[in-house]
C-alpha cells in the first residue's frame, strides 16, 4: 500500500473537521499503510500538551507519525518541550521528501 | 523516472490573505533549491500571486515611507524562485487560469510565468513525480 503525507493546517479548536482528518490517518496506518501527519500554520495550535494534544498522542500510538512544522511552531511561540507526546518538530523538507518518494498527499 | 524530481502545486488562494500562500512559497523555494523543477498551477484568487502589477506602499498610519515599510510582495517571491531555480538548472513553470486572470482583470504576466488553462494543470500532474493541491479552505 503506498504510503500517505496528510498536511494538517486547521486550527484543532476551531475546525469539528480536524478530528476526521486524524481518523482517517489512523485508518490508513491501521491499513498497513505508512502514515505521516505534518501540522502546519494553525494546524499546530493543537499539537501543544492540551486536549487535543491528547487525540494526536492517541494517534501516534495508532503508527501514525505526528510531525509539526518549526517555522509555524515559531511563528505561535510554541516551545519544544511544549509538544504532546510523541510529536516532533521538522522542517517543511520532509514535505518534500514525501512527496518525492511518492507518497499520496492530502492537504487539509 | 528521472533523478531531477519535478513537483507539481496547485494554488488557489489569493495573496495577503492567510498562510496557505506562504507556505505554498515556501514549498516552492525549498524545491527549486533542491534543484527539483516546480510546476505550478495558479487557480482562482491565486493567480493574483505573481500579477506584477502589485505595488509596496507606505504605512501612513505609522509614518513610515516606503523604504521603512518595506512591505512585501509576493510577486517578488515568484521572481525569485524562478531565478533561483535558474541559477540551479532547474524549471520553475508558472501557468495562471487564463480563465481566472481575465475574470479578475490581472492578465499581464510576470516574467517567467505564462498564461494556460485547467489543462496544463492535468499535463502538469501527469508528467511529475506528484502533485500537491492547496485548497481554499
Amino acid at each position: 500500500m503506498a504510503g500517505y503525507l496528510l498536511i494538517a493546517s486547521r486550527d484543532a479548536f476551531e475546525s469539528r473537521a480536524v478530528p476526521d482528518y486524524f481518523a482517517l490517518a489512523a485508518d490508513l496506518a491501521a491499513e498497513g499503510a505508512a502514515v505521516t501527519v505534518f501540522l502546519v500554520e494553525n494546524g499546530v495550535l493543537g499539537a501543544r500538551r492540551s486536549a487535543a494534544g491528547k487525540a494526536l498522542e492517541a494517534l501516534t500510538g495508532s503508527g501514525v507519525e505526528v510531525l509539526a512544522d518549526d517555522f509555524s511552531l515559531r511563528e505561535r511561540g510554541i516551545a519544544i518541550d511544549a509538544l504532546a507526546g510523541g510529536v516532533a518538530p521538522a522542517s517543511i523538507d520532509i514535505v518534500l521528501d514525501h512527496l518525492a518518494a511518492g507518497r499520496k498527499a492530502l492537504w487539509h | 523516472m528521472a533523478d531531477k524530481k519535478t513537483l507539481t502545486f496547485a494554488l488557489m488562494d489569493a495573496p495577503y490573505e492567510n498562510a496557505r500562500t506562504t507556505t505554498a512559497l515556501r514549498l516552492i523555494d525549498a524545491a527549486v533549491r533542491r534543484g527539483y523543477n516546480v510546476n505550478v498551477f495558479a487557480y482562482e484568487g491565486a493567480v493574483a500571486v505573481a500579477s506584477p502589477t502589485q505595488k509596496p506602499h507606505p504605512n501612513t498610519v505609522h509614518g513610515r515611507d516606503v523604504a521603512e515599510e518595506n512591505h512585501p510582495n509576493p510577486k517578488d517571491w515568484v521572481a525569485a524562485v524562478i531565478a533561483e531555480a535558474e541559477r540551479r538548472g532547474a524549471k520553475v513553470d508558472w501557468v495562471q487560469c487564463g480563465l481566472c486572470v481575465d475574470e479578475r482583470g490581472v492578465t499581464e504576466l510576470l516574467p517567467g510565468t505564462r498564461r494556460g488553462t485547467p489543462g496544463d494543470f492535468w499535463t502538469f500532474a501527469e508528467q511529475s513525480d506528484n502533485t500537491l493541491v492547496i485548497p481554499t479552505r
